[in-house]
Protein backbone atom coordinates (compact mmCIF):
# COMPACT_ATOMS: atom_id res chain seq x y z
CA UNK A 1 0.00 0.00 0.00
CA UNK A 2 1.25 3.48 -0.74
CA UNK A 3 0.26 6.25 1.37
CA UNK A 4 0.54 10.23 0.21
CA UNK A 5 -0.54 12.70 3.25
CA UNK A 6 -1.02 16.05 2.74
CA UNK A 7 1.15 16.93 -0.46
CA UNK A 8 1.59 20.71 -2.13
CA UNK A 9 3.81 21.70 -4.42
CA UNK A 10 4.45 24.94 -6.10
CA UNK A 11 6.51 25.92 -9.00
CA UNK A 12 7.89 29.05 -9.41
CA UNK A 13 4.91 30.44 -6.48
CA UNK A 14 2.16 28.82 -8.48
CA UNK A 15 0.57 26.03 -6.43
CA UNK A 16 0.36 22.66 -8.18
CA UNK A 17 -0.86 20.54 -5.22
CA UNK A 18 -2.97 21.39 -2.84
CA UNK A 19 -2.57 19.56 0.16
CA UNK A 20 -3.41 15.76 -1.14
CA UNK A 21 -3.89 12.81 0.47
CA UNK A 22 -4.57 9.61 -0.66
CA UNK A 23 -4.03 5.66 -0.24
CA UNK A 24 -3.31 3.57 -3.26
CA UNK A 25 -4.34 -0.20 -2.00
CA UNK A 26 -2.46 -3.29 -2.70
CA UNK A 27 -3.90 -6.13 -6.14
CA UNK A 28 -5.71 -2.73 -6.94
CA UNK A 29 -5.42 -0.60 -10.47
CA UNK A 30 -5.55 2.48 -8.70
CA UNK A 31 -6.53 5.71 -11.28
CA UNK A 32 -5.95 9.76 -11.07
CA UNK A 33 -8.19 10.88 -13.65
CA UNK A 34 -8.21 14.57 -14.54
CA UNK A 35 -8.08 17.06 -16.96
CA UNK A 36 -5.32 17.91 -18.64
CA UNK A 37 -2.89 20.11 -16.41
CA UNK A 38 -4.45 19.38 -12.89
CA UNK A 39 -1.72 18.45 -11.71
CA UNK A 40 -1.97 14.45 -11.84
CA UNK A 41 1.39 13.81 -13.42
CA UNK A 42 3.09 15.97 -10.54
CA UNK A 43 1.51 14.03 -8.23
CA UNK A 44 3.08 10.59 -9.76
CA UNK A 45 6.16 12.28 -9.87
CA UNK A 46 6.53 13.44 -6.21
CA UNK A 47 5.05 9.47 -5.65
CA UNK A 48 8.16 8.24 -7.51
CA UNK A 49 10.13 10.59 -5.81
CA UNK A 50 11.36 12.42 -9.57
CA UNK A 51 9.55 15.75 -7.75
CA UNK A 52 10.06 16.78 -4.18
CA UNK A 53 6.63 17.75 -2.87
CA UNK A 54 6.91 21.08 -0.85
CA UNK A 55 5.37 19.52 2.13
CA UNK A 56 3.83 16.10 3.18
CA UNK A 57 4.42 12.42 3.34
CA UNK A 58 4.68 9.51 1.45
CA UNK A 59 4.92 5.81 2.92
CA UNK A 60 5.70 2.62 0.80
CA UNK A 61 4.09 -0.07 3.02
CA UNK A 62 4.93 2.72 5.85
CA UNK A 63 8.59 3.66 4.77
CA UNK A 64 8.70 6.83 4.88
CA UNK A 65 9.70 7.93 0.91
CA UNK A 66 9.67 11.52 0.27
CA UNK A 67 12.52 12.79 2.75
CA UNK A 68 14.06 9.60 3.40
CA UNK A 69 17.83 9.25 2.39
CA UNK A 70 19.00 8.49 -0.91
CA UNK A 71 19.63 5.34 -0.15
CA UNK A 72 16.51 4.48 0.89
CA UNK A 73 14.84 5.90 -1.69
CA UNK A 74 16.63 3.88 -3.73
CA UNK A 75 16.21 0.71 -2.19
CA UNK A 76 12.36 1.22 -2.32
CA UNK A 77 12.59 2.59 -5.98
CA UNK A 78 14.38 -0.54 -6.97
CA UNK A 79 10.90 -2.25 -5.91
CA UNK A 80 9.01 0.14 -8.29
CA UNK A 81 8.46 0.09 -12.21
CA UNK A 82 6.92 2.59 -14.40
CA UNK A 83 5.75 2.82 -17.62
CA UNK A 84 6.22 6.67 -19.27
CA UNK A 85 4.24 8.38 -21.65
CA UNK A 86 6.24 8.18 -24.23
CA UNK A 87 7.54 4.62 -23.25
CA UNK A 88 10.75 6.12 -22.59
CA UNK A 89 12.97 3.32 -23.95
CA UNK A 90 16.70 3.87 -24.41
CA UNK A 91 17.19 4.79 -27.97
CA UNK A 92 20.95 3.30 -28.69
CA UNK A 93 19.82 -0.43 -27.11
CA UNK A 94 17.83 -3.05 -28.91
CA UNK A 95 13.90 -4.20 -27.27
CA UNK A 96 15.64 -6.81 -25.38
CA UNK A 97 18.68 -4.57 -23.87
CA UNK A 98 15.85 -2.51 -23.12
CA UNK A 99 14.22 -5.18 -21.35
CA UNK A 100 17.18 -6.43 -19.99
CA UNK A 101 18.74 -2.98 -18.73
CA UNK A 102 17.12 -3.26 -14.87
CA UNK A 103 18.61 -6.93 -14.58
CA UNK A 104 22.08 -5.64 -15.81
CA UNK A 105 22.19 -3.09 -13.27
CA UNK A 106 20.02 -4.08 -10.72
CA UNK A 107 21.04 -7.82 -10.22
CA UNK A 108 23.68 -10.34 -10.33
CA UNK A 109 21.77 -12.99 -12.82
CA UNK A 110 23.30 -15.19 -15.01
CA UNK A 111 23.03 -14.26 -19.02
CA UNK A 112 21.09 -17.52 -19.36
CA UNK A 113 18.95 -16.52 -16.31
CA UNK A 114 18.46 -12.81 -17.56
CA UNK A 115 17.24 -13.88 -20.97
CA UNK A 116 14.72 -16.33 -19.76
CA UNK A 117 13.00 -13.91 -18.04
CA UNK A 118 13.18 -10.63 -20.58
CA UNK A 119 11.79 -13.46 -23.23
CA UNK A 120 9.11 -14.59 -20.35
CA UNK A 121 8.42 -10.82 -20.22
CA UNK A 122 8.29 -10.24 -23.98
CA UNK A 123 6.11 -12.98 -24.23
CA UNK A 124 3.89 -12.02 -21.65
CA UNK A 125 3.33 -8.36 -23.45
CA UNK A 126 3.10 -10.24 -26.81
CA UNK A 127 6.55 -9.25 -27.93
CA UNK A 128 7.98 -12.55 -28.72
CA UNK A 129 9.80 -11.82 -32.05
CA UNK A 130 11.23 -8.39 -31.01
CA UNK A 131 13.91 -8.61 -28.95
CA UNK A 132 16.17 -7.16 -31.57
CA UNK A 133 14.45 -4.07 -33.12
CA UNK A 134 15.31 -1.20 -31.89
CA UNK A 135 12.57 1.59 -30.52
CA UNK A 136 12.84 3.59 -33.41
CA UNK A 137 11.78 0.51 -35.47
CA UNK A 138 8.44 -0.25 -33.64
CA UNK A 139 5.03 1.49 -33.27
CA UNK A 140 3.72 3.54 -30.24
CA UNK A 141 2.32 0.87 -28.86
CA UNK A 142 4.68 -1.93 -29.25
CA UNK A 143 6.96 0.95 -27.40
CA UNK A 144 4.01 0.61 -24.73
CA UNK A 145 4.49 -2.91 -24.28
CA UNK A 146 8.10 -3.16 -24.28
CA UNK A 147 7.67 -0.66 -21.23
CA UNK A 148 5.50 -2.39 -19.88
CA UNK A 149 7.89 -5.61 -20.38
CA UNK A 150 11.34 -3.56 -19.10
CA UNK A 151 8.61 -2.58 -15.84
CA UNK A 152 7.70 -5.67 -14.40
CA UNK A 153 11.66 -7.70 -15.42
CA UNK A 154 12.32 -6.90 -12.08
CA UNK A 155 8.99 -8.20 -10.39
CA UNK A 156 8.15 -4.68 -8.77
CA UNK A 157 6.07 -4.30 -5.86
CA UNK A 158 4.56 -1.31 -7.23
CA UNK A 159 3.58 -0.39 -10.76
CA UNK A 160 3.13 3.25 -11.99
CA UNK A 161 1.53 4.22 -15.74
CA UNK A 162 1.70 8.05 -17.26
CA UNK A 163 -0.56 8.28 -19.55
CA UNK A 164 -0.61 4.64 -20.34
CA UNK A 165 -2.70 4.68 -23.79
CA UNK A 166 -2.35 8.08 -24.88
CA UNK A 167 -1.55 8.94 -28.86
CA UNK A 168 -2.83 5.14 -29.51
CA UNK A 169 -5.82 3.95 -31.68
CA UNK A 170 -8.86 2.65 -29.19
CA UNK A 171 -8.12 -1.58 -29.79
CA UNK A 172 -4.51 -1.22 -29.05
CA UNK A 173 -5.59 1.17 -25.63
CA UNK A 174 -7.95 -1.38 -24.16
CA UNK A 175 -5.27 -4.06 -25.12
CA UNK A 176 -2.37 -1.85 -23.52
CA UNK A 177 -5.38 -1.44 -20.58
CA UNK A 178 -5.81 -4.72 -19.97
CA UNK A 179 -2.55 -5.72 -19.61
CA UNK A 180 -1.75 -3.88 -17.08
CA UNK A 181 -5.00 -5.09 -15.32
CA UNK A 182 -3.63 -8.59 -15.68
CA UNK A 183 -0.61 -7.82 -14.89
CA UNK A 184 -2.05 -6.20 -11.31
CA UNK A 185 -3.63 -9.60 -10.76
CA UNK A 186 -0.97 -11.92 -11.20
CA UNK A 187 2.25 -9.91 -9.32
CA UNK A 188 -0.27 -8.79 -6.45
CA UNK A 189 1.20 -4.96 -7.37
CA UNK A 190 -0.02 -1.73 -6.22
CA UNK A 191 -1.02 -0.09 -9.19
CA UNK A 192 -1.33 3.71 -10.03
CA UNK A 193 -2.31 5.05 -13.29
CA UNK A 194 -2.72 8.16 -14.40
CA UNK A 195 -5.33 8.58 -17.32
CA UNK A 196 -7.39 11.10 -18.87
CA UNK A 197 -9.48 8.54 -20.77
CA UNK A 198 -12.72 7.12 -19.90
CA UNK A 199 -12.77 4.16 -21.69
CA UNK A 200 -9.19 3.11 -19.36
CA UNK A 201 -11.12 4.21 -16.34
CA UNK A 202 -14.15 2.07 -16.62
CA UNK A 203 -12.07 -1.09 -18.10
CA UNK A 204 -9.69 -1.20 -15.48
CA UNK A 205 -9.99 1.85 -12.97
CA UNK A 206 -11.05 -0.24 -9.52
CA UNK A 207 -10.32 2.71 -7.24
CA UNK A 208 -10.77 6.38 -9.05
CA UNK A 209 -8.85 9.57 -7.42
CA UNK A 210 -10.29 12.07 -9.55
CA UNK A 211 -7.74 15.73 -9.42
CA UNK A 212 -9.14 19.46 -10.22
CA UNK A 213 -7.22 22.01 -9.86
CA UNK A 214 -4.70 20.76 -8.06
CA UNK A 215 -7.12 19.11 -5.63
CA UNK A 216 -8.61 15.52 -5.00
CA UNK A 217 -12.21 16.06 -5.38
CA UNK A 218 -13.56 12.12 -5.44
CA UNK A 219 -12.59 8.53 -4.46
CA UNK A 220 -14.16 5.60 -5.00
CA UNK A 221 -14.70 2.99 -6.66
CA UNK A 222 -14.83 2.90 -10.37
CA UNK A 223 -18.53 1.66 -10.77
CA UNK A 224 -19.66 4.86 -8.60
CA UNK A 225 -18.28 7.26 -10.85
CA UNK A 226 -21.70 8.40 -12.98
CA UNK A 227 -23.48 8.49 -9.29
CA UNK A 228 -21.31 11.13 -8.26
CA UNK A 229 -22.36 14.88 -6.97
CA UNK A 230 -19.38 16.40 -7.44
CA UNK A 231 -19.83 18.80 -10.67
CA UNK A 232 -16.48 19.04 -11.73
CA UNK A 233 -16.11 15.00 -11.56
CA UNK A 234 -19.50 14.86 -13.42
CA UNK A 235 -18.46 17.15 -16.39
CA UNK A 236 -15.18 15.59 -16.93
CA UNK A 237 -16.88 12.11 -17.13
CA UNK A 238 -19.36 13.47 -19.69
CA UNK A 239 -17.60 15.31 -21.45
CA UNK A 240 -17.41 13.14 -24.30
CA UNK A 241 -20.45 12.35 -26.65
CA UNK A 242 -20.21 8.84 -25.82
CA UNK A 243 -20.60 9.12 -22.75
CA UNK A 244 -23.48 11.90 -22.84
CA UNK A 245 -25.05 8.60 -24.64
CA UNK A 246 -24.89 6.35 -21.95
CA UNK A 247 -25.95 8.70 -19.76
CA UNK A 248 -29.02 8.98 -21.74
CA UNK A 249 -29.48 5.69 -21.72
CA UNK B 1 22.19 50.39 -14.20
CA UNK B 2 25.20 49.27 -15.63
CA UNK B 3 25.85 47.94 -11.93
CA UNK B 4 22.45 46.38 -11.53
CA UNK B 5 23.58 44.25 -15.09
CA UNK B 6 26.74 43.45 -14.28
CA UNK B 7 25.65 42.35 -10.35
CA UNK B 8 22.51 40.13 -11.93
CA UNK B 9 25.54 38.25 -14.45
CA UNK B 10 27.74 38.11 -11.81
CA UNK B 11 25.35 36.67 -9.45
CA UNK B 12 24.02 34.18 -12.53
CA UNK B 13 27.24 33.25 -13.07
CA UNK B 14 27.69 32.27 -9.50
CA UNK B 15 24.59 30.48 -9.83
CA UNK B 16 25.44 28.80 -12.77
CA UNK B 17 28.63 27.88 -11.44
CA UNK B 18 27.14 26.35 -8.00
CA UNK B 19 25.07 23.95 -9.57
CA UNK B 20 27.78 23.31 -11.69
CA UNK B 21 29.82 22.11 -9.04
CA UNK B 22 26.86 20.28 -7.40
CA UNK B 23 26.20 18.48 -10.33
CA UNK B 24 29.64 17.25 -10.61
CA UNK B 25 29.66 15.90 -6.96
CA UNK B 26 26.07 14.27 -7.95
CA UNK B 27 28.54 11.91 -10.36
CA UNK B 28 30.25 10.47 -6.85
CA UNK B 29 26.97 9.25 -4.93
CA UNK B 30 24.71 6.25 -5.05
CA UNK B 31 27.58 4.92 -7.64
CA UNK B 32 26.61 1.33 -9.52
CA UNK B 33 28.97 -1.27 -9.91
CA UNK B 34 32.18 -0.91 -10.84
CA UNK B 35 31.95 -3.45 -14.03
CA UNK B 36 29.01 -1.35 -14.70
CA UNK B 37 31.24 1.83 -15.36
CA UNK B 38 33.99 -0.50 -17.37
CA UNK B 39 31.68 -1.71 -19.65
CA UNK B 40 30.13 2.11 -20.15
CA UNK B 41 33.65 3.66 -20.32
CA UNK B 42 34.59 1.60 -22.82
CA UNK B 43 31.15 2.50 -25.08
CA UNK B 44 32.31 6.09 -24.26
CA UNK B 45 36.19 5.75 -25.10
CA UNK B 46 34.80 4.47 -28.50
CA UNK B 47 32.66 7.10 -29.25
CA UNK B 48 34.17 10.26 -28.23
CA UNK B 49 37.72 8.75 -28.74
CA UNK B 50 37.95 6.18 -31.76
CA UNK B 51 35.25 8.40 -34.05
CA UNK B 52 36.73 11.58 -33.82
CA UNK B 53 39.96 10.44 -35.15
CA UNK B 54 39.13 11.18 -38.74
CA UNK B 55 38.30 14.53 -38.14
CA UNK B 56 41.58 15.23 -35.77
CA UNK B 57 43.52 13.87 -38.29
CA UNK B 58 42.25 16.01 -41.08
CA UNK B 59 42.64 19.49 -38.59
CA UNK B 60 45.67 18.43 -37.70
CA UNK B 61 47.18 17.72 -40.96
CA UNK B 62 45.69 21.33 -41.98
CA UNK B 63 47.28 22.90 -39.26
CA UNK B 64 51.08 21.36 -39.24
CA UNK B 65 50.84 22.59 -43.24
CA UNK B 66 49.27 26.14 -42.83
CA UNK B 67 51.77 26.62 -39.61
CA UNK B 68 55.25 25.12 -42.14
CA UNK B 69 54.11 28.02 -44.88
CA UNK B 70 53.16 30.68 -43.04
CA UNK B 71 56.05 30.62 -40.95
CA UNK B 72 58.54 30.13 -43.58
CA UNK B 73 56.69 33.08 -45.67
CA UNK B 74 57.56 35.39 -42.08
CA UNK B 75 61.19 34.19 -41.31
CA UNK B 76 62.65 34.67 -44.66
CA UNK B 77 65.92 36.59 -43.36
CA UNK B 78 69.64 35.57 -44.28
CA UNK B 79 69.87 35.92 -40.70
CA UNK B 80 67.41 33.17 -40.08
CA UNK B 81 68.48 29.70 -40.65
CA UNK B 82 65.73 27.36 -42.24
CA UNK B 83 65.61 24.75 -39.54
CA UNK B 84 63.79 27.64 -37.25
CA UNK B 85 60.68 27.14 -39.06
CA UNK B 86 60.44 23.54 -38.27
CA UNK B 87 61.11 24.76 -34.44
CA UNK B 88 58.91 27.36 -34.41
CA UNK B 89 55.91 24.63 -36.00
CA UNK B 90 57.17 22.48 -33.33
CA UNK B 91 56.98 24.61 -30.23
CA UNK B 92 53.65 26.07 -32.25
CA UNK B 93 51.90 22.90 -32.12
CA UNK B 94 53.04 20.83 -29.02
CA UNK B 95 52.52 24.03 -26.88
CA UNK B 96 49.48 25.40 -28.67
CA UNK B 97 48.06 24.38 -32.01
CA UNK B 98 47.75 20.49 -30.74
CA UNK B 99 45.91 20.91 -27.49
CA UNK B 100 43.75 24.03 -27.90
CA UNK B 101 42.46 23.66 -31.49
CA UNK B 102 41.79 20.29 -31.16
CA UNK B 103 40.06 20.93 -27.95
CA UNK B 104 37.53 23.35 -29.98
CA UNK B 105 37.26 20.81 -32.67
CA UNK B 106 36.43 18.47 -29.98
CA UNK B 107 33.97 20.70 -28.16
CA UNK B 108 32.15 20.92 -31.65
CA UNK B 109 32.10 17.41 -32.03
CA UNK B 110 31.95 15.45 -29.20
CA UNK B 111 30.40 18.21 -26.81
CA UNK B 112 27.52 19.09 -28.72
CA UNK B 113 26.99 15.15 -29.27
CA UNK B 114 27.05 14.83 -25.55
CA UNK B 115 24.42 17.78 -25.10
CA UNK B 116 22.43 16.36 -27.77
CA UNK B 117 22.45 12.91 -26.26
CA UNK B 118 21.77 13.51 -22.64
CA UNK B 119 19.49 16.67 -23.53
CA UNK B 120 17.15 14.04 -25.68
CA UNK B 121 17.05 11.63 -23.20
CA UNK B 122 16.30 13.96 -20.77
CA UNK B 123 12.96 15.57 -22.75
CA UNK B 124 12.02 11.83 -23.64
CA UNK B 125 11.90 11.12 -19.61
CA UNK B 126 14.89 7.81 -20.55
CA UNK B 127 16.81 9.82 -17.23
CA UNK B 128 13.34 9.64 -15.04
CA UNK B 129 13.25 6.13 -16.49
CA UNK B 130 16.60 5.13 -14.78
CA UNK B 131 16.18 7.19 -11.44
CA UNK B 132 12.86 5.63 -10.84
CA UNK B 133 14.65 2.31 -11.49
CA UNK B 134 17.07 3.40 -8.19
CA UNK B 135 20.09 4.44 -10.70
CA UNK B 136 21.58 7.78 -10.08
CA UNK B 137 21.23 8.92 -13.39
CA UNK B 138 23.74 11.67 -13.49
CA UNK B 139 26.90 9.05 -12.47
CA UNK B 140 25.67 6.40 -14.75
CA UNK B 141 25.47 8.90 -17.37
CA UNK B 142 27.53 11.19 -17.00
CA UNK B 143 30.58 10.16 -14.99
CA UNK B 144 31.89 7.36 -17.85
CA UNK B 145 31.71 10.32 -20.12
CA UNK B 146 33.72 12.34 -18.56
CA UNK B 147 35.98 9.98 -17.62
CA UNK B 148 36.26 8.12 -21.41
CA UNK B 149 37.07 11.83 -22.56
CA UNK B 150 39.74 12.66 -19.46
CA UNK B 151 41.55 9.32 -21.02
CA UNK B 152 40.71 9.93 -25.00
CA UNK B 153 41.35 13.70 -25.46
CA UNK B 154 44.79 13.47 -24.31
CA UNK B 155 45.28 10.57 -27.27
CA UNK B 156 44.19 12.56 -29.46
CA UNK B 157 46.26 14.92 -28.79
CA UNK B 158 49.50 13.08 -28.67
CA UNK B 159 47.95 12.27 -32.66
CA UNK B 160 47.27 15.71 -33.24
CA UNK B 161 50.90 16.62 -32.29
CA UNK B 162 52.59 13.64 -34.31
CA UNK B 163 49.73 14.01 -37.32
CA UNK B 164 50.88 17.99 -37.67
CA UNK B 165 54.20 18.19 -37.55
CA UNK B 166 54.12 15.29 -39.77
CA UNK B 167 52.17 17.26 -42.15
CA UNK B 168 54.12 20.04 -41.84
CA UNK B 169 57.31 18.11 -42.86
CA UNK B 170 55.43 16.66 -46.12
CA UNK B 171 54.74 20.38 -47.07
CA UNK B 172 57.85 21.15 -46.55
CA UNK B 173 58.77 18.30 -49.10
CA UNK B 174 56.21 19.34 -51.44
CA UNK B 175 56.47 23.03 -51.43
CA UNK B 176 59.99 23.06 -50.84
CA UNK B 177 59.55 26.11 -48.35
CA UNK B 178 62.23 24.46 -46.36
CA UNK B 179 64.26 21.12 -46.96
CA UNK B 180 63.36 17.62 -45.46
CA UNK B 181 66.76 17.95 -43.81
CA UNK B 182 66.49 20.83 -42.55
CA UNK B 183 62.74 20.23 -40.70
CA UNK B 184 63.77 17.28 -39.47
CA UNK B 185 67.19 18.72 -37.60
CA UNK B 186 64.40 22.04 -36.74
CA UNK B 187 61.92 19.65 -35.12
CA UNK B 188 65.28 18.02 -33.01
CA UNK B 189 66.43 21.29 -32.03
CA UNK B 190 66.76 22.70 -28.68
CA UNK B 191 63.65 20.36 -27.47
CA UNK B 192 62.02 20.30 -23.97
CA UNK B 193 59.96 17.67 -23.16
CA UNK B 194 58.32 19.56 -20.77
CA UNK B 195 56.29 20.42 -23.67
CA UNK B 196 55.20 17.06 -24.25
CA UNK B 197 53.72 17.22 -20.59
CA UNK B 198 52.15 20.57 -21.18
CA UNK B 199 50.52 19.86 -23.53
CA UNK B 200 49.08 16.70 -22.00
CA UNK B 201 48.60 18.89 -18.85
CA UNK B 202 46.43 20.48 -21.00
CA UNK B 203 44.55 17.97 -23.06
CA UNK B 204 43.58 16.13 -19.65
CA UNK B 205 41.68 19.39 -18.13
CA UNK B 206 40.32 20.24 -21.37
CA UNK B 207 38.63 16.74 -21.94
CA UNK B 208 37.33 17.49 -18.52
CA UNK B 209 35.87 20.45 -19.17
CA UNK B 210 34.30 19.77 -22.59
CA UNK B 211 32.65 16.05 -21.05
CA UNK B 212 31.57 18.01 -18.25
CA UNK B 213 30.05 21.03 -19.31
CA UNK B 214 28.21 19.52 -22.00
CA UNK B 215 27.14 16.71 -20.02
CA UNK B 216 25.95 20.08 -17.66
CA UNK B 217 24.52 21.64 -20.36
CA UNK B 218 22.38 18.34 -22.14
CA UNK B 219 21.46 17.26 -18.59
CA UNK B 220 19.24 20.68 -17.30
CA UNK B 221 17.85 20.89 -20.83
CA UNK B 222 14.07 20.67 -20.58
CA UNK B 223 10.96 21.39 -23.53
CA UNK B 224 11.36 20.02 -26.60
CA UNK B 225 13.67 19.61 -29.82
CA UNK B 226 14.24 23.40 -29.99
CA UNK B 227 15.36 23.50 -26.64
CA UNK B 228 17.66 20.76 -27.09
CA UNK B 229 19.39 22.28 -30.20
CA UNK B 230 19.89 24.77 -27.81
CA UNK B 231 21.74 23.19 -24.84
CA UNK B 232 24.23 21.33 -27.88
CA UNK B 233 25.01 25.21 -28.97
CA UNK B 234 25.20 26.38 -25.75
CA UNK B 235 27.93 23.57 -24.66
CA UNK B 236 30.16 24.25 -27.59
CA UNK B 237 29.94 28.02 -26.81
CA UNK B 238 30.34 27.47 -23.52
CA UNK B 239 33.31 24.68 -23.82
CA UNK B 240 35.17 27.02 -25.93
CA UNK B 241 35.43 29.75 -23.45
CA UNK B 242 36.39 27.58 -20.86
CA UNK B 243 39.09 26.32 -23.08
CA UNK B 244 40.70 29.38 -23.89
CA UNK B 245 40.08 30.56 -19.94
CA UNK B 246 41.93 27.22 -18.99
CA UNK B 247 44.45 28.09 -21.82
CA UNK B 248 45.66 31.25 -20.59
CA UNK B 249 45.54 30.04 -16.50
CA UNK B 250 47.81 27.09 -17.48
CA UNK B 251 49.86 28.97 -19.70
CA UNK B 252 50.82 31.55 -17.06
CA UNK B 253 51.23 28.73 -14.56
CA UNK B 254 53.26 26.40 -16.66
CA UNK B 255 55.15 28.39 -19.10
CA UNK B 256 57.55 29.32 -16.22
CA UNK B 257 58.78 25.71 -16.36
CA UNK B 258 59.58 25.82 -20.18
CA UNK B 259 62.38 28.46 -19.76
CA UNK B 260 65.51 26.29 -19.76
Amino acid sequence: MIEVSNISKSFDGKQILYNISVEFEKNKTNMIIGASGTGKSVLLKCIVGLILPDEGKIEFNGRSFANASKELQTEVRREMGMLFQGGALFDSLTVEQNVMFPLNVLTKQSMDEKLDRVNFCLERVGLENANHKMPSEISGGMKKRVGIARAIVTKPNYLFCDEPNSGLDPQTSIKIDNLIKDITDEYEMTTVVVSHDMNSVLEIGDIVNFMHEGRLLWTGPSDDIGNSDVQELNEFVFAGRLMKMVKGK
Amino acid sequence: MFDKANNLSARNFMKSLGKFIIFLGQLFVRRETFATYVHRIVDESIKVGYNSVFIVVIVSAFMGAVTTVQTAYNLISPLIADPIIALVVRDMTLIELAPTITAIVYAGKVGSNIAGEIGTMKITEQVDALEVMGINATSYLVLPKIVASVIMFPLLVIMAGFVSIYGGYLTALFTGVISGTDYILGIQMDFNAFQVIFALIKAVVFGFLVAAISSYKGYFTSGGALEVGQSSTNAVTSSCIAILAGDYILAYMLAPFLTP
